[in-house]
């Protein structure tokens, strides 16, 4: 290293900011909620006064809550609409748009441009679409001739209805990350591929899937931990878990008992509980999709 | 290599069909918000020509959501948190790659680490802090504007640490020597060296920056819930509760927010989709 850099004053001086915000908003608040979840807290905004009896009284809870369970198997089902469906149908179009020549900017910026949207705005967009009485699909089946009203926000499909516009808001940015991928391998391995005579399903299947294993190990592990990130559409498409607290993620049940339920302590061990969630979850992918070190 | 005809047509359609459903409902909403609310529900997919046409909306918009006020509020948090994540998170990258002192290792590991933290675990004992200092829940607009800036600064700062230090890496060290020679400082050196080489890694951190800080409603949830503090996808979101059956001003408030957005996005499209997937490719 270069003698230029050897100053301790500069060190301090330029690492102290950014290390600041690092610990003040970020690790001092991590512990000091692990804490919180053990005391009773009325009011946002308070340690709270006392302990809770006995301390560890909202972990049993945590386990008893039947809203928590339905709360994990709707993230769990998330996820799993992660996987398929954002990460799935951007390698499908990636593979498409692999195989034509003209147009795929236009298809890159059109694919991508959801994510750019607030997803609060996307929530509203999408409580037009499928209202009750009558939103642009109830008003778009009643062309084909259905005279029956779709309750799409209705207990049935209400976990569908919220899937849909995740997934449809992220497919973009795996196509992206995708389409990168699949450019990035060469095109001589395709053409001395179909000199041998390959398909060219045969060329996808041997040559773009084996090579593209790690953008896909990459995607999949941000699929998995981005749902469990997932607040903002679901919390304003169908708010306080509606209907009948069925629809609760982790995230939003967080909101909910936090800021609704005035159960300060309460939310502060679903965030615990989030966080081991992540950890694990991110854990397992990363077993499951093993990264391989032959590329 | 060659191909017939009625394949790429296929093609052209299944690319096509997706391209459709993300213009399409966008289009819908635009069209919508031109048209009164009895309207919507019964002629939705009709264009808002000669009767069905009406600024209505828009006006209500203006006058009755103070959706100006909101987006003040939007515009000034967020160019705060990309301007304090570039300068910060610059600095530290600089000092983490080209400094050599005992806990190099030790703070590198602190800023991937800071990254697996969900913003849930944190946001109850900040806000426990943050109303400790007096800044949030205050009739003071710049107080409340800060306590939402600076959450957001360091949601964002492990991010753009990382991606900057990729660029700091690939600087090649002789230019600094050179000016070192020359007898530039070390903040010169950082400042008219560093900084002005690696625009198109800070221009992707800003991007991100800006993009996330807007787009973001949780942290808004918790530090802005006076309504004239309001920014605008708070806004949006209490929307709903307020005027849930009034869809003309619905649509048209989904317009407001999506078309500054959207021609931002067409002019620099190529900068945010770098900037939005540069995390994921750097791991």
């Amino acid at each position: 290293m270069s003698n230029i850099y050897k100053s301790r004053k500069y060190v301090f001086l330029f690492l102290a900011p950014a290390f600041l915000f690092l610990i003040l908003y970020l690790y001092y608040p991590f512990f000091v909620n692990i804490y919180g979840s053990f005391r009773g807290i009325k009011n946002l905004g308070t340690f709270g006064t006392k302990w809770n009896t006995p301390w560890y009284e909202n972990y049993v809870k945590l386990v008893t809550d039947p809203v928590v369970r339905t709360s994990l198997k709707n993230t769990l089902i998330m996820i799993v609409a992660t996987i398929i469906g954002q990460v799935g149908i951007a390698l499908l179009l990636a593979i498409l748009v692999d195989n034509i020549e003209k147009g795929t900017q236009f298809f890159r910026t059109v694919y991508f441009f959801p994510i750019v949207i607030s997803a609060t705005a996307l929530g509203l967009l999408f409580n037009l679409i499928f209202l009750y009485d009558k939103g642009m699909l109830n008003q778009f089946l009643e062309l084909f001739g259905r005279t029956e009203l779709i309750d799409w926000k209705g207990e049935k499909l209400a976990i569908m209805t919220m899937m849909i516009p995740v997934v449809w808001q992220y497919v973009g940015f795996y196509f992206v990350i995708l389409q990168t991928g699949l450019n990035n391998i060469s095109q001589e391995l395709y053409e001395s591929a179909a000199i041998d005579g390959a398909t060219r399903f045969q060329r996808v299947w041997y040559i773009s899937l084996p090579l593209l294993r790690n953008v896909l190990c990459t995607c999949l592990t941000l699929g998995v931990t981005g749902a469990l990130k997932v607040f903002d559409l679901p919390w304003t498409m169908f708010p306080k878990g509606m209907p009948l607290k069925e629809t609760f993620l982790t995230g939003t049940y967080m909101y909910y008992q936090t800021m609704e339920a005035k159960n300060v302590d309460y939310g502060a061990t679903l965030a615990v509980l989030i966080v081991v969630l992540g950890v694990l979850l991110s854990r397992l992918t990363r077993r499951v999709f093993k990264e391989s070190e032959d590329f | 290599m060659k191909r017939n005809k009625i394949g790429l047509a296929c093609l052209y359609l299944l690319l096509g069909t997706w391209a459709l459903t993300t213009i399409y409902p966008l289009f819908w909403v635009l069209e919508n918000s031109f048209k009164a609310k009895d309207k919507i529900l019964a002629k939705s997919f009709a264009l808002p020509l000669g009767d069905l046409f009406t600024l209505a909306n828009y006006k209500r918009a203006f006058d009755r959501l103070d959706i100006g006020h909101a987006y003040v509020n939007s515009l000034f948090i967020s160019g705060c948190v990309t301007f304090g994540v570039m300068i910060l998170a610059g600095l530290a990258s600089f000092a983490l790659v080209r400094f050599d002192f005992k806990l190099k290792k030790f703070m590198h590991t602190l800023v991937i680490a800071a990254m697996m933290f969900p913003v849930f675990s944190t946001i109850i004992p900040v806000y426990t802090m943050e109303s400790s200092w007096h800044i949030t829940n205050t009739s003071s607009w710049l107080l409340n504007m800060i306590s939402v800036i600076l959450p957001q600064i360091a949601g964002n700062m492990s991010f753009a640490i990382i991606v900057l230090m990729g660029y700091v890496q690939s600087l090649p060290l002789e230019l600094e020597e050179a000016a070192h020679l020359e007898g530039c400082s070390i903040p010169q050196i950082f400042f008219r060296i560093v900084v002005p080489l690696g625009k198109p890694s800070f221009v992707t951190v800003a991007i991100f920056s800006f993009l996330w800080s807007y787009n973001d409603l949780f942290t808004q949830m918790f530090f802005l819930r006076r309504p004239e503090m309001q920014a605008i996808t708070r806004l949006l979101n209490e929307l709903t509760s307020k005027e849930g059956t009034n869809y003309g001003l619905m649509a048209s408030a989904v317009t407001l927010v999506i078309i500054p957005v959207i021609v931002v996005y067409i002019f620099l499209q190529k900068y945010i989709i770098k900037g939005m997937t540069a995390g994921a490719v750097k791991g």
